[in-house]
């Protein structure tokens, strides 16, 4: 193990580290921790100047309002209407092309997989242009379907190179005994190798979660209104309504990034896993 | 016979049936348009009526535009900065990678600035900076006498910037490299000790070597996250003050989408060119994981 286990140090030194490791950490999440502490923050502490001491008491008023006075709640429902469908198409699409591109040798197989893989690494820009307007054309511009299907396209992306890599793991003997059997392709897809990329999809589904909560390019050129902005959106252009509100801006960003937040930690070993995939074969 | 010849075909359609709607989709919206976009950057269009065809002349433009140049150093600048996130991202893996109790919660917090939007980040960094209350701007006041509001100073505001996006870059780093730290063979560290290694050069000579894959996601990640920026510069300053804090993809959306104008052929100029910028590199990447393929 590097570095040496602390355990075979000096008591002061283990001491020191178990001190240094929760301060490092404090430090770490400085500007999460005074968001979260402005967000219950009352009013009148901002206008005395009480920006980062104590709160002089706890204002959960802070979220009411924001709930009451803003259109927060529809933000975060569209947010979940954009987010939840590119999830499930996304990795539904890429379970599909990655068993192709893993199982089946044909010619093109390697260009498939690299173009699906150089793609998920160019710059939005290049897309905007083009996307926008065939949104526009398919009337789906300013909705969150618009939205939905771009992310679950791109996503593909990541996520067939994820699901090849993770059903070219599995033991290929598998699908062989299958054929044998005579059972047909669909059915090996279906019955054989789905089952075991359980653990993938479930990688896959926080990771994709987490990303498209997240997205704010896309829902910028995308969408124009409340009634179709997710959170992200919503909450840049609440910002430079609430000017100098910092508590309401700092409850609307807590608010922002609980979904991603109880996501992680519900499933973080999956989590990792998606997000580490390569980096240490 | 005529059966093994049906399920031979069959084998061979089924990829292209797995493959169908995937790729389909993603050739519709990823592939096909990039090409549109470079065609678009031959035309003056404002996104609604007819397309003029200019020839090079967004080009052409670009090459005499000052915005167009600070938005070029400033990604330059985020390229070289967000390099830091490595050997940051390193360091705190390295102090982290220890067994005491609660270590696994420890870990997975100081992972949570990656989790959270950039959209937050932007606004938890602005908050701290912010003149005459923020947090940073009194740190700075207590040393020198006088705070220094960075978002509003062309001077600084671009590394102000960075230092934001570093926060959860260095989260994202760290854990690639934990789960790296977890996988190093400990015969060959014990080995190492043995001969007498330690501290620097058990880290250069033994440890490093075997985070070469982790190392190299890291540089991937970075590289592409350093050239995507655009959610901070949006939301921390929306490109200014005076357009100093603009990069190539933010100038393109305000080129192409915003009150400024609706020049689509132009915006998709900068496109092109940061695409361009970018392709050295997943080209690159995408060369070194074909000469993986073939080799295994």
């Amino acid at each position: 193990m590097f570095p040496r286990p602390i355990e075979q140090t000096s008591p002061a030194s283990q001491w020191l580290y178990k001190i240094a490791v929760p301060v490092a950490l404090v430090v770490w999440l400085l500007p999460l921790l005074g968001v979260a502490l402005t967000s219950i923050r009352p009013a009148t502490d901002l206008a005395q100047g009480n920006y980062f001491g104590i709160p002089s008491a706890i204002a959960l008023e802070n979220y009411v309002q924001i709930f009451t006075e803003s259109p927060i709640a529809g933000y975060m429902l569209n947010s979940f209407k954009v987010t939840v469908p590119t999830v499930i198409g996304a990795v539904a699409l890429s379970c599909m092309t990655g068993f192709a591109l893993a199982i089946y040798g044909f010619r093109l197989n390697l260009i498939v997989f690299f173009m699906f893989v150089a793609g998920n690494f160019v710059p939005f820009q290049i897309l905007m242009v083009p996307v926008r307007d065939l949104t526009l054309k398919m009337g789906m511009y300013n909705s969150w379907t618009g939205l939905a299907m771009f992310h679950i396209a791109f996503q593909t992306g990541f996520c067939t190179l994820f699901m090849r890599n993770f059903i070219k793991a599995l033991p290929y003997e598998l699908i062989e005994a299958a054929r044998v059997e005579g059972v047909t392709e669909w059915q090996i897809f279906w019955h054989v190798v789905l089952p075991l990329m359980r653990p993938a999809i479930a990688a896959l589904s926080v990771l994709i979660f987490t990303f498209i909560w997240n997205d704010y390019f896309w829902a910028t050129v995308l969408t124009t209104s409340a009634e179709s902005q997710p959170i992200t959106a919503g909450l840049s252009s609440l910002n430079g309504q609430w000017i100098a509100q910092w508590h309401l801006v700092s409850a609307g960003s807590i608010l922002a990034a609980l979904p991603p937040v109880l996501m992680f930690f519900l499933m973080q070993r999956h989590f990792i896993a998606g997000l580490t995939l390569g980096a240490v074969k | 016979m005529a059966n093994t010849v049906w399920k031979a075909k069959r084998r061979n359609l089924a990829p292209w049936l797995f493959l169908a709607p995937g790729l389909i989709m993603f050739i519709v919206y990823v592939i096909i348009p990039i090409f549109q976009s470079m065609w678009i950057s031959f035309y003056d269009w404002d996104g609604l009526g007819e397309k003029t065809w200019l020839g090079l002349a967004n080009y052409v433009e670009l090459l005499d535009d000052d915005a167009f140049y600070t938005s070029l150093k400033n990604n330059v600048i985020w390229l070289v900065l967000y390099m830091l996130a490595l050997p940051a991202g390193l360091f705190i893996a390295i102090f982290l990678n220890q067994s005491i109790r609660g270590m696994r919660l420890y870990k997975s917090l100081f992972f949570f600035p990656f989790v959270i939007s950039q959209v937050v980040v932007g606004l938890m960094f602005s908050w701290f900076y912010a003149p005459n209350f923020g947090l940073f701007y009194n740190l700075i006041e207590s040393f020198t006498g006088q705070g220094i509001a960075i978002l509003a100073d062309d001077r600084f505001v671009t590394y102000g910037i960075i230092v934001a996006g570093l926060w959860p870059q260095i989260a994202y780093v760290m854990i690639l490299y934990l789960t790296g730290l977890n996988n190093v063979a400990p015969d060959q560290i014990e080995a190492a000790r043995l001969d007498g290694a330690k501290g620097w050069k058990m880290l250069w000579y033994v440890v490093l070597p075997q985070l070469r894959p982790a190392t190299f996601i890291a540089v991937v990640v970075t590289v592409i996250g350093a050239l995507r920026s655009f959610d901070l510069v949006s939301v921390m300053t929306d490109g200014g003050p005076y357009g100093s804090s603009r990069v190539l993809s933010f100038y393109m959306y305000e080129q192409a989408l915003s009150e400024y104008g609706y020049r689509m052929g132009y915006g998709a100029a900068i496109a092109v060119v940061l695409f361009a910028i970018m392709m050295v590199f997943i080209s690159g990447f995408i060369w070194k994981m074909w000469r993986d393929e073939r080799g295994r």
